[in-house]
């Protein structure tokens, strides 16, 4: 069947900011649909909130509206687009959801717009748990038992008939969010109660335990003619009852035979046609039992996922672009596999090397959480590797994790646990358990007993224990004596260097100098050899032909940002994805490194090479050598490839862009502190400890409260606001856990000031300002969890000249080529600096998105030699509206950690509001990331003395507004007196029933709860928690009490406004001082706002 | 053990030896299935060939007799990257290298398959001897090189004749037929039978040169001739039954059959530059428009161009190079496909073929 012509505008739904369970594997394929449907000659209409994607570049739909995924903004974007179909499919559970939502409300019917891909129908049969069972008793497949709870009564009848434990599944939530497994009653109520609250239909599926079951994944497509075919089998390492988002999952399916993986291919083939999912992709879970084989289906998503990006990168076979052509109509046998070229899309990819995708958790940010894993997805990213053997891609993808550590094991960071410790940690789930695997069979152990503690399938186990093995005979030998043949069958397994060398006792570069051979690169070309490939997807592994051909051409390596973590998100990728179109602009043949398989920077046809491998300096020198370029690029990735830039330019690499000296400058703090005297730039009064009696001495110097941390790290780790000696010497501590060879730095902590943040552009000569944001949370709070405005709206002309001219000096003296961050801190009308970046920084693309200079693209040109005057850019530092960023963070995920932000970053992605008046956009930014702020009702605030002075405002404007104030005594009494009504209620400590109870039972609109002190026994933390829990809105500094309150008034004034980021643009540019005849245009579009 | 691997090429290369020891002599070919590797070793069609898995990890869920396609191993040797020695699965009877040594097998691990695999591609199909042998006691590889390339092609080899049964045998349907097929065994899977029998239909399983009056003698419903290793034009006995018997009743084919069908009907078969192995192979269905997945063991096919006056008519291809797939005759029934409908291993989408084509025996 040709594309279907009734069809010409098509809107496509993104999934919103990066959060536990959607990362950047939306953007990955939202990108590949808009990219599909355009060339397709659709007119693509695409709405996202999430700026740091690829996706809401302009240039990748005809209209790009960065509006909050909620249906109130969807209908208005639908009523001025009129779009002729919706695609939900690709925009992960939210898309989904959101499509249900517009059909509900007859949204969908009334502006006739047509569902492709999932009818809701569909949709609601793989969501709703109870519809899912009753298809597939329809069709002969079974299910787990299980019953649905509205109640936790109604659950506890469930689960006794069941028998514990029992798994907890909350209808039409995402990732598994809160779910859980409970072992007992009391476990039940708890999770059950989180569960409905969750819920968006309040209901939880209250679910017979498969805990140890084999768990695996098909990933399936289908088309308009019913044709059917499997892209990836995946199985996962960890059994039954870990989430799959935090198992470590392995491609293609490995101990199952032919029958029984004709089976779950039959399987999958029914459920897909039963649950009537028409077109694109799903993926299909299944449990089997490991000794009798009993199969039971788990789920299905009747969309694209995280899994599928997994399965795409795996196997080459860009399942998202495919879902695209055929939710328009065409048939898989109608679509080239563009891999091969010649051979077509309706195949089954078949793969000739071992895939792993390893989990990437953040818990060294959340100290108080709770590690261990369960059916709640708790992981913030993912990296796959590739390898001709599992234990060469297993080791691979553990030194691509970037937890500092270079494999299994064997690498200077072993710990010597006793035999209790490795049963405890093997026994209950955890993101370590790998490791502690590992340790079992150093100590001796069997593989039967420790299948019997982690219900691992043998087979993986018998590849851990033979690397134990094999690491004991390589114990036997030194440099000297090891043979050849022993190191290369060591390369075969996936040991690096750095292991090689501390099991020898050597160095890294001994290793290095002493083996003699490189790896060869083989091609992902989906079909295992049998056709030519012409798309060049690279990795390593250590064989006999070498595939990766060096081009005879100019060229450049951009190496990438690694697993998404918090600090370190899709915004680097965003970067170097854009830095791959400049190289291409620019003639150079793009080279991308990286090992992320939910980005957009690992498509097949995002460069014209792709290798998908750990950064690690020996995996990017041997790229090198393959490679040969003229230049590697370490400055759009984020810290990643900083760390290794050093290394890189010692052993002969040529660095493009910033040199390594100038990154050194920056990033050193006393060489940035000694820069800044010499600028006469003032920076808050600091000091460097190496030890904790210096620590002490700085401290009393400088006077408390002081921001400690510890140096060269990224995302604020460790960063802590210290008010006192005794908290200092706690933190000392700690820090020599976070980074040991260096020292800790100490600041005089500016109380109260405003902080602003900058992203500039310079050639070596001229300085290029590309935004300058204002953080709406003042200082001390981590610029990553900040939210901020561009351009400012509260700091005066001189204050943003002085900022802009320091910036400019600033960038010139440290010699930045491309792109440099730099932030800075306002209080009593002084601008101090704090620190600068000398790469692309985390606000890149919101920078980009909001003035449309695309900063990224525009550096790359830079570090290859342009000048600044040539690319013939202005300055837009006032484009003539508002755009906000807010942070969105994990907390719901993370049962019992305190929501409270500090220095240290904790947010895992972003939002972007964007509208002509701060207040409006402002409260789109707040509804994008969750926060729907109310227009009436209870507001309840809680204050610590200091800044309660500062609340009266906030709290009479409340009034104003028409809310109820609740607030506990002090915070009551002391509004009382300033002749503000205030009701007043119990703190928990104070006895019942109390605020917690009023946030329960519903009571409660609005928390603005400013944080005193720390931990989880604190009162605050208790309204906090709740507040997450039962999903309120809350705010914790008085700068965003105060911009929610401009928000609450310009959503009360007047509707949320629409408009595509297109139209912004153009005013931007028009703004920056186009031509005279064009400015009228601009003031008409002002005035039609 | 050691292992060498020499191709008619002048390649050589070396790895650890694993099965039987010593040396085989056959075509190099590949295949592509990640799974299956139990059935495909089994399969009668591999006689005369070099087995090799293009997945590197072959031998993980171990060895189940119950998957067999037969009573035993029937490649020459076998090719993989990485050899399982502690299998995993709760079906598991043993592990693969027992089962090679067993049955006489040699099997070469630690070698870079996707390489060899890229020179059939772009070579096509090569002789090859396989050795395996205690360190010390192996063949010069110029010996093993001379064996590979002295060794007769794959088209003077009379195959079907070592794989085929002596005697006729008598297969009741399960539940007991009524109908009855006769079945020239040229190497035929037992998925086949099964997928036979399990329709409710009764078989004569016959040597592949069972005479046509003996066939007629049993007056039996329809025809099938099975799967079975080599070149089609060299099984003149079978194709001189089929035409005795075209006409006379159905008959139904699958692979090597497909092609002695055609052969029978006037048509002519060609070798393939590196064949089709895998279960991943996508045909098209004309009268549905539908795709299919399929899986595939054929180094021969039917020559598109030489059906005109023959009767057949096209009904599949494979979408990967527009090969011909299924053929049915214009009037009399006559059904038959190239691929293996009955899976094992592989997909099941074109279990159908079955129904669709013992409709035919009324």
């Amino acid at each position: 069947m040709p594309k279907r012509t009734d069809l010409r505008k098509i809107l496509i739904i993104g999934s919103g900011p990066i959060v536990i369970g959607q990362a950047a594997e939306f953007d990955y394929s939202g990108s590949q649909a808009c990219k599909a449907l355009k060339e397709e000659g659709y007119e693509v209409i695409l709405v996202n909130s999430n700026p740091a994607t690829i996706m809401t570049d302009p240039g990748m739909a005809d209209r790009t509206y960065i509006e909050p995924l909620v249906p109130e903004a969807l209908e208005r974007i639908i009523a001025r687009e009129r779009p002729d179909a919706i695609l939900p499919t690709l925009g992960g559970q939210i898309g989904l959801n959101l499509t249900v939502e517009l059909a509900e409300r007859g949204i969908l019917d009334r502006f006739g717009v047509e569902a492709i891909g999932a009818k809701p129908l569909a949709i609601k049969k793989g969501e709703d748990r109870e519809l899912f069972k009753e298809s597939m008793k329809r069709i002969g497949i079974e299910v787990p038992a299980s019953g649905l709870a509205s109640s936790v009564e109604e659950a506890l009848r469930i689960a006794d008939g069941l028998g514990y434990p029992v798994v907890i599944r909350p209808s039409f939530t995402l990732g598994g969010t809160g779910g859980g497994i409970a072992f007992n009653r009391n476990e039940l109520r708890e999770i059950v109660e989180r569960g409905l609250s969750l819920s968006r239909v309040h209901q939880v599926l209250i679910e017979e335990s498969l805990i140890g079951w084999k768990e695996y994944e098909l990933e399936v497509m289908r088309d308009l003619a019913d044709n059917v075919v499997i892209i990836c089998s995946i199985e996962n390492f960890d059994p039954m009852g870990i989430h799959t988002g935090d198992s470590i999952t392995v491609a293609p399916a490995q101990t199952l035979t032919d029958v029984e993986y004709q089976r779950l291919r039959d399987y999958a083939i029914k459920i897909i046609r039963e649950v009537g999912v028409e077109t694109g992709g799903s993926n299909i879970q299944f449990a089997i039992h490991p000794e009798t084989g009993r199969t039971v289906a788990i789920e299905i998503n009747p969309r694209v996922s995280r899994s599928s990006a997994l399965a795409s990168k795996a196997t080459g076979f860009p399942i998202a672009k495919i879902a695209a052509k055929l939710a328009v109509g065409y048939t898989l046998d109608e679509i080239p596999n563009d891999i091969t070229k010649e051979t077509l899309a309706s195949f089954e990819p078949t793969i000739d090397y071992v895939v792993v995708k390893v989990p990437r958790f953040a818990f060294d940010k959340f100290k108080t959480a709770d590690a261990t894993l369960t059916t709640q997805m708790k992981s913030v990213g993912e990296v796959m590797a590739i390898g001709r053997s599992f234990e060469e891609a297993l080791q691979k993808a553990l030194r691509s994790l970037e937890i500092g550590r270079h494999g299994l094991g064997c690498d200077g960071k072993d710990k010597r646990p006793s035999l209790e410790e490795i049963v405890r940690k093997l026994k209950l789930p955890n993101h370590e358990r790998i490791f502690y695997i590992r340790y079992a069979f150093q100590a001796g152990m069997g593989i039967d007993e420790v299948y019997e503690l982690t219900k691992i399938d043998p087979w993986f186990l018998e590849k851990i224990r033979g690397l134990v093995e094999f690491e004991r005979e390589l114990r036997r030998y030194t440099l000297d004596t090891i043979p050849t043949q022993i190191i290369r069958e060591a390369k075969r397994l996936g040991f690096s260097d750095l292991q090689l060398a501390h099991i020898l006792g050597v160095s890294e570069s001994d290793v290095r100098r002493k083996r003699g051979f490189r790896p060869v690169y083989k091609m992902v070309d989906t079909c295992a050899a049998e056709f030519e490939a012409r798309t060049p997807y690279f990795y390593s592994t250590y064989e006999e032909e070498n595939e990766a051909i060096p081009a005879r051409r100019k060229k450049a390596v951009i190496l990438g940002s690694g697993p998404n973590r918090i600090g370190q998100g899709i915004e680097f990728d965003y970067c170097c994805v854009h830095g791959v179109l400049s190289l291409r602009e620019e003639g150079y043949q793009s080279i991308m490194v990286n090992n992320n398989p939910e980005t957009v920077s690992t498509d097949y046809d995002t460069s014209d090479r792709l290798y998908f491998e750990p950064i690690t300096f020996e995996d990017v020198m041997h790229i090198v050598e393959n490679e040969n370029p003229d230049g590697v690029i370490v400055t759009l990735g984020g810290q990643t490839p900083l760390n290794i830039s050093k290394r890189l330019e010692e052993n002969g690499v040529r660095l493009l862009g910033t040199a390594s000296e100038a990154i050194d400058i920056a990033e050193d703090r006393e060489r940035f502190a000694r820069l800044m005297e010499e600028l006469g730039i003032p920076q808050p009064e600091n000091g460097i400890a190496h030890s904790l009696d210096e620590a002490k001495e700085v401290a009393m110097r400088l006077g408390y409260p002081v921001l400690v941390r510890p140096s060269y790290v990224l995302g604020g780790r460790g960063m802590e606001i210290v008010y006192g000696e005794e908290e200092l010497i706690e933190f000392v501590k700690e820090a020599e856990e976070v980074s040991p060879e260096k020292p800790i730095l100490i600041d005089k902590f500016l109380e109260d000031a405003i902080e602003v943040e900058v992203d500039a552009l310079c050639d070596g000569e001229e300085v290029l300002i590309g935004g300058i944001m204002e953080h709406i949370e003042e200082a001390g709070i981590h610029s990553g969890d900040s939210a901020c405005v561009l351009p400012p709206v509260s700091l005066d002309s001189r204050t943003v000249e002085t900022i802009k001219e320091y910036t400019r000096r600033i960038a010139l003296a440290i010699g930045i080529v491309g792109l440099i961050n730099i932030q800075y801190a306002v209080k009593g009308g002084v601008v101090y600096v704090l620190e600068a970046n000398p790469r692309a920084s985390r606000t890149v693309p919101f920078v980009s998105k909001a003035t449309g200079i695309p900063l990224a693209k525009m550096a790359v040109k830079l570090m290859l030699g342009k000048k600044l005057r040539e690319l013939g850019v202005k300055e837009r530092l006032d484009p003539g509206y508002r755009a906000v960023k807010e942070a969105v963070f994990p907390f719901a995920k993370l049962p019992g950690v305190d929501p409270a932000l500090g220095p240290e970053m904790k947010s895992t992605g972003e939002v972007m509001g964007i509208s002509e008046r701060f207040g409006m956009a402002y409260y789109k930014a707040e509804l994008a990331a969750g926060m729907a702020l109310p227009t009436n009702g209870t507001v309840f605030l809680s204050v610590k003395d200091r800044d309660k002075p500062k609340i009266v405002g906030v709290a009479r404007k409340l009034k104003e507004l028409g809310f109820r104030i609740l607030a506990t005594k002090g915070t009551a009494n002391y509004l009382l007196a300033h002749g503000i009504d205030a009701e007043t209620i119990l703190k928990v400590s104070e006895g019942r029933p109390n605020i917690v109870d009023a946030i329960i039972n519903g009571r409660v609109d609005l928390i603005i709860n400013i944080p005193v002190g720390k931990g989880p026994r604190s009162d605050g933390y208790q309204v906090r928690r709740a507040a997450v829990d039962y999903n309120i809105p809350y705010i914790t500094t008085v700068a965003g009490a105060l911009a929610a309150i401009e928000g609450i008034e310009a959503i009360k004034r007047g509707e949320m406004d629409v408009r595509p980021l297109q139209e912004y643009h153009r005013i931007a540019e028009l703004e920056a001082g186009a031509g005279p005849l064009e400015k009228p245009l601009a003031q008409e579009w002002a005035r039609s706002l | 053990m050691e292992a060498m691997l020499a191709l008619e090429d002048g390649t050589l290369v070396k790895g650890k030896g694993f099965g039987s020891e010593g040396i085989a002599e056959g075509e190099l070919v590949f295949n592509t299935s990640m799974t299956g590797y139990v059935e495909a070793l089994t399969d009668p069609s591999y006689a005369g060939q070099i087995l090799m898995m293009t997945y590197p990890l072959i031998g993980n869920y171990g060895v189940t007799e119950e998957d067999f396609e037969s009573d035993r191993v029937q490649v020459e040797g076998f090719v993989v990257r990485e050899l399982c020695k502690r299998p995993s699965n709760w079906r598991s009877q043993r592990a693969l290298a027992e089962l090679l040594e067993e049955h006489g097998v040699p099997g070469i691990e630690g070698v870079d398959t996707r390489m060899l695999t890229k020179k059939a591609r772009v070579y096509g199909t090569m002789k090859s001897a396989l050795a395996v042998f205690k360190p010390g006691n192996g063949p010069s590889e110029a010996e093993l090189l001379r064996r590979a390339r002295e060794q007769p092609h794959i088209t003077e080899l009379d195959l079907v004749d070592r794989v085929s049964i002596r005697e006729p045998r008598f297969l009741e349907a399960d539940g007991g037929g009524g109908r009855k097929l006769a079945f020239l065994d040229c190497g035929a899977k037992r998925s086949i039978l099964k997928q036979i029998l399990r329709r409710g239909i009764d078989v004569w399983l016959m040597p592949f040169d069972y005479p046509p009056e003996k066939i007629m003698e049993l007056d039996p419903d329809g025809l099938f001739i099975s799967n079975g290793p080599g070149d089609p034009a060299r099984v003149h006995q079978t194709i001189g039954t089929i035409r005795e018997l075209v006409g006379k009743m159905p008959i139904i084919g699958i692979c090597l059959g497909h092609q002695l069908i055609s052969l029978a009907m006037g048509a002519k078969t060609f070798k393939l530059k590196f064949g089709h192995r895998g279960s991943n192979q996508p045909v098209k269905d004309f009268e549905s428009g539908r795709v299919f997945i399929s899986s595939q063991n054929h180094g021969f096919a039917v020559d598109e161009s030489s059906l005109a006056g023959t009767g057949l008519e096209v009904t599949q291809i494979n979408l990967n190079d527009r090969t011909i797939e299924g053929l049915r005759h214009k009037e009399l029934p006559i059904l038959c496909v190239q691929y293996h409908p009955e899976a094992g291993p592989g997909p099941h989408d074109t279990h159908f073929f079955f129904d669709e084509a013992l409709e035919m025996l009324r």
